[in-house]
């Protein structure tokens, strides 16, 4: 009996609009336990910090001598990129550029903490305390604090939005080489470490090991999703290519750890268009 | 029995709140822990198959409504799964002192083959390789997790003692 009450609940869920009696359902339930999930949250944070820096400290060496290299070779790439910069806006105002939206100016910022984490390894998504009476809407960019960029919205309550992860396998978004120019499709790979990889980079392109890759703010095709221009998503952990593929092999280490998620930064268009 | 059903509604309340907000949060050796499933399995033993199926249907449907999953992904599971572990419980694993370790270690990797199938069959790319590199450490943090939620939810559902008949011998 509750076997059947059980798939005819999935099945109606799954056939129904958004706006459907089910999801309504579920969103009531979900506010009332909202603040139960952001109770336990708070109460089980300074735990999960002080697991996180006890964690942490196995590495700190190794990773302040990694830090103080970055840092002396990102100080140079500062002086030139804030020269590159003026350029940029001089010859912007004198070629009267118009372009998309941009992030961040073009975008409102809501920070909102994780309430609830992915129940399982089969499902990479997580529920946020934002919802749409915060103006989060469906397909909002999500970042990390950090600015990185996390997933998108997938799904909004009043209270609450599901925010599904790059690293879900119906994630991919276009992304674009900053030192090189080359586009391609950022996707999780399917690999014993389910790495990141820049699919559809043709091989005369170039593409370099410890190249930053960003959102390049356009459809490929008709893959990806729109995100804003520029967000940061990782660097180039490797290239290779093969005679019988006809895309280069590129992998992406992340700049995010999709394991320690707190608090999150939605991205709300200031002006949302309109559904259609 | 009324007691029984409201322990069980607050305790899968908790457990779901615990299992969403904290629980899968961490994540050591790669897998996560799932109290929801092992609060089942210790409450299904102790009740039975039919207690075990409805608290099974309830904590699936809470989980999928903290996570805004699919509703029903999880009451389906569930409540085969607190099925499975009341009948074992009722027919040969009650007075068994490992019965607990044993259900929750066959339920984890069923609940986990049952979940893939169930989101590949709703069409939702899953990546079973991931889920089956978590599953060892599942496993083990699920059956670190059974002592102590056994050992409570025997305390909770403790069977009421009942008074002795006097029986007079002719």
């Amino acid at each position: 009996m509750l076997v059947v009450v059980s798939l005819a609940m999935l099945t109606v869920y799954f056939r129904e609009a958004d706006s459907g009696p089910m999801h309504g359902l579920q969103g009531n339930v979900a506010s009332v336990l909202h603040p139960f999930q952001v109770g336990a949250e708070r109460v089980a944070r300074p735990f999960r910090d002080a697991y996180g820096w006890t964690a942490g400290l196995i590495h700190a060496r190794s990773e302040n001598e990694q830090l103080r290299k970055d840092m002396q070779i990102i100080r140079q790439q500062a002086i030139q990129n804030a020269t590159a910069v003026q350029e940029n806006e001089d010859l912007r105002k004198a070629l009267k550029f118009v372009s998309g939206p941009s992030f961040p100016s073009d975008y409102d910022q809501v920070a909102a903490s994780v309430s609830s984490h992915a129940p399982s390894e089969f499902e990479q998504s997580l529920v946020i305390s934002a919802g749409g009476r915060d103006g989060v809407g469906f397909d909002d960019p999500v970042l990390s604090v950090d600015g990185y960029l996390v997933g998108q919205v997938t799904k909004v309550t009043e209270h609450s939005s599901e925010v599904t992860l790059l690293t879900d396998s119906t994630s991919s978004v276009t992304a674009v080489d900053v030192a090189t120019n080359t586009v391609g499709v950022l996707e999780i790979g399917e690999g014993p470490d389910r790495p990141f990889e820049l699919n559809r980079v043709p091989k005369e392109k170039v593409v370099r090991e410890g190249d930053t890759i960003v959102t390049a703010g356009r459809r490929f095709g008709r893959l990806g999703s729109m995100f804003p221009r520029k967000i940061p998503i990782g660097s180039v952990k490797h290239v290779g290519q093969t005679d019988i593929e006809n895309f280069q092999q590129v992998q992406v280490d992340p700049f995010v750890d999709f394991s320690s998620l707190d608090i999150l930064i939605v991205l709300v268009p200031k002006a949302r268009t309109p559904t259609p | 029995m009324t007691a029984d059903t409201a322990k069980t509604a607050i305790a899968f309340f908790l457990a779901v709140i615990v299992q969403a907000a904290i629980v899968s949060s961490v994540a050591p050796g790669g897998g996560t822990a799932d109290l929801v499933l092992v609060t089942l399995a210790a409450v299904a033993l102790l009740r039975g198959a039919v207690f075990g199926s409805i608290a099974g249907f309830y904590a699936g449907f809470l989980l999928d409504t903290a996570n805004l999953g699919t509703l029903g992904v999880s009451s389906l599971l569930l409540t085969l799964a607190g099925y499975w572990i009341g009948r074992y419980g009722e027919t040969t694993g009650r007075d068994r002192a490992h019965a607990p370790l044993v259900s929750i270690a066959v339920v984890t990797v069923l609940y986990a083959f049952g979940a893939v199938a169930l989101h590949a069959m709703l069409g939702e790319p899953v990546s079973v390789q991931a889920g089956l590199r978590a599953l060892p450490a599942q496993i083990l943090l699920n059956l670190l997790l059974t002592v102590p939620v056994y050992a409570l939810m025997r305390r909770l559902f403790a069977p009421a003692s009942r008074p002795l008949k006097e029986v007079e011998f002719s």
